[in-house]
């Protein structure tokens, strides 16, 4: 073609390049974007983090870390929750705090075993909010056959926490049938993904009242490690990598495979998962769909030989039963995703450039 | 979704491109220009170019409400948030704007109260319940989302609300439109008009264009179908030798427009001499600002507003990009200097914006077969 189009590529080629990059953290000051679990917040973690603390295990950038004492393999998470509202329609920032950490855990491969929890409470909060949450932690734990075995209470001045923050730790041992991690990908490899998405972040979107909408839409809390167990069954060592689609949402999950792994995907929109309560919200708030948050959705990637055994098996777990192959691994080009979209055209789909998007886990 | 997935369908939508194969003359290259930033974006969202042939090419015009507002706007705008107990509320895009020194989420990040609101009615609300503080809405758009603007200053004048007010930065669409059709290195074939603008001043503003200018323009919906047929529309008024205006949107846009909505425009705003377009310099009578009437609601009079014009980044090529002359990646610094991470330039910042759409979106888009 011609001289132009020569050009074109050079500066595609550019673009390519620095989506692959490690990126540089260069903000002045920490704002709402670090937060939204897109680009920024890759930028703080990639750019800022890893660099200081740098060792094997935390530059996999897994959801959970690694560490074997004496043969033992286990994986060790932690996460904060600031979700604002605290309750909301589907579960509150108790069921939120164990599951969210439960299922760090069980995308890395591991069974939780047991969790610690930190409180951070404003002054003023009411005790029978707190009293909720905390039952809401107890129901959450049993659920999810974790026991919480520590914690840590601490109050701040009014005014300086928004009613509660609550830290959990979580510490499972690694599944021998798990052979999980976000470089394995190969081309072929299909991605699967356990159910409908974008309803823990549509919910906390439209609880927050900010929006004159209503819809009957629930966060889709739930633990994962059933999931995971039956996955595991039925693919084993073929299943290459799993991850929970949380903040920045499928969208953000698939990217980061890509660059990890250096290969592209290709996504069929009309195959994914999408309750019409769901779609319709987005459709009106211009918000995708793919990077809206879930709280008990999984994206995972399996060999092609064992991808039809492993969505039969997620089918069967109770809260999965529309998992669906959503596309594929492929080779060119290598850190990107595509989606064909419904429509029948292609384009990439990018991470979330940190939109200002409220607190929603 | 009813009434929505029809529009979307690609079975349609392969016959539609279909007919538009059908209307191309083959060695001869087309150059259509979608007015509107929502155009843009559906444009890249279901990949609609890539139905079309390689020699119809979509140029990407100033219609991004954000895109368009000059540095000096957004630093009058950071300068008003900073200003002493104010919550200052605006749309999430406009937040990511660079202005001479930082953005508007640079400055919540700094200490100001900056607030995303999704209408103004929002920033009214936000209003009712501090009624302590100032609460500034700053807003941005054509004719589009100015009535809306208007109610909510009216409802605000009939609550007797006194510590709200509006920055306004409304603009219109024929001015802009005139001064690209006016300059001398714009090479277009014809124009997908802007349906949600003409849903509220109708049809006729726009038959200048054919009139004046010779260039056929079809008022467009926003699903991939309406797009795709509208291109088909533009390319038969061309094949069939004729230049008019017609409408696409017919189930939204009536020809006269929204007489309700014109009359709200007319009595809450007026025309200013003029306004600056980021990258198109100052255009007459393209600005609205809040009439004498509703003076006591213009947060411009209200605070003293720096008004300095800042120049546009020397490097940025935004206005060629706007009056598409050139495309996204023909422009000095895409895609190195400029990113959506960082942009320098505001059609960077929008994912309405065309150098985002491109970034974000465009790759495979252009990978299409000559004909």
């Amino acid at each position: 073609m011609t001289e132009i189009s020569n050009r074109e590529q050079r500066i595609l080629g550019i673009i390519e390049t620095a989506r692959a990059k490690r990126p540089k953290f260069r903000d002045e000051r920490i704002n709402m974007a670090h937060g939204a679990g897109g680009r920024a917040t890759q930028t703080l973690i990639e750019g800022l983090l890893v660099p200081a603390l740098g060792n094997a295990s935390l530059e996999a950038l897994a959801d959970a870390g690694t560490v074997t004492i004496d043969g033992l393999d286990l994986a060790l998470t932690t996460d904060s929750f600031v979700v604002r509202p605290i309750v909301f329609p589907g579960g509150s920032i108790g069921e939120l705090a164990v599951n969210g950490t439960a299922n760090d855990l069980a995308v890395a491969g591991a069974r939780p075993q047991a969790l610690t929890l930190s409180l951070v409470l404003e002054e003023g909060l009411e005790a029978d909010v707190l009293r909720a949450e905390v039952e809401a932690i107890a129901r959450a734990a049993r659920a999810a056959d974790v026991d919480v075995v520590a914690g840590d209470t601490k109050v701040v001045e009014r005014g300086h926490a928004d009613a509660m923050y609550i830290c959990t730790t979580g510490l499972g041992r690694i599944d021998t049938r798990a052979r999980l991690s976000p470089a394995a990908l190969r081309p072929g490899d299909r991605v699967l993904l356990s159910g409908p998405i974008g309803e823990h972040g549509m919910a906390i979107m439209l609880a927050r009242g900010e929006f004159e909408l209503d819809a009957e839409i629930g966060s889709d809390t739930r633990p994962l490690w059933p999931v995971v167990d039956a996955l595991l069954d039925a693919a084993g060592g073929e299943l290459r990598c799993i991850r929970d689609a949380t903040r920045g949402g499928v969208a953000s999950v698939l990217n980061e495979l890509a660059r990890a792994s250096q290969v592209a995907m290709i996504v069929r929109e009309a195959a994914v998962p999408v309750n019409p309560a769901v779609a319709g919200a987005a459709e009106i708030l211009g918000i995708d769909p793919m990077y809206v948050a879930n709280e008990g959705r999984l994206v995972a990637f399996v060999a092609p030989e064992r991808a039809d055994a492993a969505l039969a098996a997620m089918r069967a777990v109770e809260g999965c039963e529309e998992a669906a192959e959503i596309g594929e691994v492929r080779t060119e080009p290598p850190a990107m995703v595509l989606v064909e979209t419904a429509f029948g055209g292609r384009r990439v789909m990018d991470q979330l450039v940190g939109d200002p998007l409220p607190r929603i886990c | 979704m009813r009434f929505v997935d029809e529009f979307r369908d690609p079975g349609l939508g392969r016959v539609v491109a279909g007919e538009i194969l059908g209307a191309v003359e083959p060695g001869r290259h087309y150059k259509v220009m979608e007015v509107c930033g929502g155009h843009t974006h559906s444009i890249y969202k279901y990949g609609v170019d890539d139905l079309l042939p390689a020699n119809v090419e979509l140029v990407h015009g100033p219609g991004c409400p954000v895109c368009v507002i000059p540095m000096g706007r957004v630093d009058d705008g950071i300068a008003l948030a900073h200003e002493p107990g104010v919550i200052f509320t605006c749309f999430g895009d406009m937040m990511r704007v660079p202005g001479s020194e930082g953005s508007l989420l640079e400055a919540k990040a700094a200490g100001a109260d900056v607030r995303m609101v999704y209408s103004p009615l929002d920033a009214l609300r936000i209003a009712r319940a501090n009624p302590d503080r100032p609460v500034v809405f700053f807003a941005i758009g054509f004719e589009t989302t100015a009535p809306s603007t208007a109610l909510t200053i009216m409802r605000a004048r009939a609550e007797g609300l006194q510590n709200f007010s509006v920055m306004c930065n409304h603009v219109t669409i024929v001015p802009p439109l005139r001064a690209l059709l006016e300059s001398p290195d714009l090479r277009l074939d014809g124009f997908i008009g802007p349906g949600h603008v003409a849903t509220v001043v109708g049809a006729r503003p726009f038959r200048f264009i054919p009139a004046d200018y010779g260039r056929p323009v079809v008022i467009a919906g926003f699903e991939p179908l309406d797009i795709l047929q509208s291109i088909h529309m533009i390319l038969r008024q061309l094949a069939d030798g004729r230049c008019e205006v017609e409408n696409q949107y017919k189930r939204v846009v009536p020809d006269e427009g929204n007489a309700k909505a014109l009359e709200v425009l007319a009595e809450v705003f007026e025309l200013r001499p003029h306004f600056e377009w980021r990258g198109l310099g100052f255009i007459s009578h393209s600005g609205l600002k809040i009439s004498e009437a509703y003076a006591d609601l213009d947060a411009e009079r209200r605070f003293s507003v720096p008004g300095v014009r800042v120049a546009d980044p020397k490097a940025c090529q935004c206005g060629e990009v706007l009056k598409g002359v050139i495309k996204p990646w023909e422009c000095k610094v895409f895609g190195t200097a400029c990113t959506p991470e960082r942009p320098i330039g505001t059609c960077m910042v929008s994912s309405e914006g065309a150098c985002a759409a491109y970034y974000n979106f465009g790759r495979f888009a252009r990978e299409r077969e000559v004909v």
